[in-house]
């Protein structure tokens, strides 16, 4: 099953970045980033399926498939973020992962803008 | 992606800083932080290409171009 190798895989990194903290703290970073890379990697195919099924549902509704494509980019976007963010913060840079989160948030508000308008023009049809 | 890849770097890692310290103790502190930066440079490598591969799998997977 592939949840046991990923928690296998967390915990032997875990133990192998304790070791490493002490001599090299460098070696570090780099084994959590490899960790977090491989733990995705492991899970994408699981990912793709379940994007994929909500896809074909969603267009089997006929919704406005575009919404649905923005909602995905954003999803990805705020996993990036996060990935990207939470690194930094284990090597102990929290200003930057303040900076990271931050240019996320105002991306992901770009992306989201067309589906408040959207919105509100919905809004607007159905008031009297 | 092969799980192996944590332990080369661990490796790698254990065996720089082992460098480091019988370089440092032999008097020879200059080579001791060359290799250290010699490990830290290979290790590098071997990450940038994992996370560029990352990158490339979220944008085909979450559409993201």
């Amino acid at each position: 099953m592939e949840i046991f190798q990923i928690i296998g895989l967390g915990i032997v990194a875990t133990i192998i970045i304790v070791i490493l903290k002490q001599t090299r703290p460098e070696f570090a970073v780099l084994v959590s980033i490899v960790t977090g890379v491989i733990i995705f990697t492991l899970i994408l195919p699981h990912l793709a399926y379940i994007i994929d099924t909500i896809s074909s549902l969603s267009s089997r509704v006929n919704v406005d498939f575009s919404y649905f494509g923005t909602l995905i980019k954003i999803i990805g976007m705020a996993y990036i973020v996060e990935f990207a963010s939470q690194v930094s913060r284990d090597a102990g840079q929290e200003s930057i992962a303040m900076k990271i989160e931050l240019g996320g948030k105002v991306l992901i508000m770009v992306l989201a803008i067309p589906i408040l308008l959207a919105l509100l023009d919905l809004i607007i049809k159905i008031l009297p | 992606m092969d799980i192996d890849l944590i332990f080369k770097i661990a490796g790698i890692g254990i065996l720089t800083s082992i460098l480091h310290t019988v370089l440092q103790k032999s008097g020879k502190e200059e080579y001791a932080y060359l290799t250290t930066l010699v490990g830290i440079v290979i290790v590098l490598g071997i990450v940038v290409n994992l996370v560029s591969q990352l990158f490339t799998d979220v944008k085909v997977l979450f559409r993201l171009y």
